[in-house]
């Protein structure tokens, strides 16, 4: 079996990397390729970049952005953010990303998943689920969080993984920036409706909720943005528990 | 000069990226004249095995990776193209060890495998030569090589499977040691620099 993962998720504006809480009020924290590297001299197994920069200028700046950190790490990273064809997701990769992590894109178009995942292997295909607690039915977002959709998350979940999605990022929305706890509830319940890997997203706030989220929630790999950007949580130090606990994680 | 087979399957960018951390000089070609000047190859490989092996007839690369006694290295679908066949497409491979790639089993694992898996080398090797013994290299797969007499490194999910193997001047590995990290530079270093004298 493979080890559990701490992926450090970095979101990228205009080469910068931001952080807010419920997808707003933004604050800065750092060059995204300094703190790339810094995360994997940490130990982090791997990396998620998302871009909202939202220019004319996005693609070329993302582009550049993707070479840079494939030069400066040698660990996988995900390239997530307005990818809706299969010509972004190609030029991404052939830059040096690994992954692609789609999420508006695929609720308007889901065959975009098929056909990622045929030409570039379901390994490279990253599903983003973004989904809300409401009247205690999971719903499913999009546009960075700003829109609601028809979808059920569970039922969703299924769907991305019967069109070849090689991942599921999965974002509980109303965790995401509270620092309560990853929804090991609802990452419980996906672990037992689908066979392809789940990172859990949205909550961390504290080492023992990586514990539950591995231990209870079942998920395969966890990531959060904030609490390593600003220096609260180490990686090091996060690992080191995890391993005193149990859980198998790369030293 | 290592040459890395550019076939359309291919994260060169990746492997050309860990190549220049290491200093080594490289080409990305799919010309077998090109290649034919390279001191080692390197055969990455993303996809699938159906398109991968239709690209590789289609550049009439088949007979060179055959034939090449210079130091070659598979990597991920690059090392399951030395076996004889895959399951994936029902696809028959390049032959050169024996033995069929299989899908790992849904109802046990979750596939495909991604993540950083322990590495148990069985047989020593100079590809290996500095690397602490169990340490944990990048994988991302849904099929899998089973242990075979080549194999010189296995790693387990649910059931052992071939992490690494060797045949002479080739070697294969089921993991991505341009993504692995330092263990992984050091693995691609060891093969660049003893690949020719092992």
């Amino acid at each position: 079996m493979p080890a559990k993962r701490i992926i450090p998720c970095l979101d990228v504006r205009d080469g910068r990397v931001v952080k807010g809480t419920n997808f707003v009020n933004l604050r800065d924290a750092g060059n995204a390729v300094e703190l790339a590297s810094r995360y994997s001299d940490e130990g982090a197994d791997e990396l998620v970049f998302l871009d909202i920069t939202a220019t004319v200028e996005k693609r070329k700046t993302l582009i550049d952005l993707v070479k840079d950190v494939a030069r400066a790490v040698s660990i996988p990273f995900t390239v997530g953010g307005g990818i809706s064809e299969v010509a972004d997701i190609e030029a991404l990769l052939a830059a040096g990303a690994d992954k692609v992590s789609l999420n508006s894109a695929i609720v308007k178009r889901p065959e975009l998943i098929t056909e990622a995942a045929y030409r570039f292997g379901s390994q490279a295909v990253v599903a983003a689920i973004d989904v809300n607690l409401e009247a205690a039915q999971y719903v499913v977002y999009v546009s960075g969080g700003r829109v609601k959709t028809e979808k059920e998350g569970f039922l969703w979940c299924r769907e991305v993984e019967s069109l070849g999605a090689g991942e599921i990022l999965l974002t509980a929305m109303h965790r995401d920036g509270t620092r309560a706890g990853f929804d090991t509830e609802l990452l419980e319940r996906l672990s037992r409706e689908v066979t392809i890997p789940v990172i859990a997203s949205g909550g961390a706030g504290n080492m023992r909720h990586f514990l539950e989220v591995f231990d209870e929630g079942r998920a395969d790999a966890a990531l959060a943005a904030g609490l390593f950007h600003f220096g609260e949580l180490g990686i090091k130090e996060l690992k080191n528990y995890l391993i005193e606990k149990g859980i198998e994680v790369r030293p | 000069m290592t040459g890395i087979i550019d076939y359309g399957a291919g994260n060169t960018a990746s492997v050309s990226y860990a190549l220049e951390k290491l200093g080594v000089d490289l080409i990305i070609s799919s010309s077998v004249e090109e290649l034919e000047r390279c001191d080692s190859i390197i055969l990455p490989g993303v996809g699938s095995a159906r398109a991968a092996m239709d690209n590789l007839r289609a550049r009439g690369l088949t007979e060179f990776i055959k034939t090449t006694g210079k130091p070659f290295l598979g990597i991920c679908l690059g090392m399951q193209l030395l076996a004889e066949s895959s399951e994936e497409g029902e696809t028959e491979c390049l032959g050169i060890v024996k033995g069929s790639c299989t899908s790992f089993d849904k109802t046990v694992s979750k596939v495909p495998l991604m993540g950083w898996n322990r590495v148990e080398v069985t047989v020593s090797d100079p590809i290996f030569d500095g690397i602490e013994p169990g340490s944990y290299f990048y994988f991302a797969h849904s099929f899998k090589l089973p242990v075979i007499t080549e194999t010189i490194a296995k790693s387990d999910n649910s059931g052992t499977y071939t992490a690494a193997l060797r045949k002479g001047n080739m070697w294969g590995v089921q993991f991505h040691p341009e993504k692995s990290s330092d263990q992984g530079l050091r693995l691609l270093k060891n093969f660049i620099e003893k690949g020719g004298a092992a």
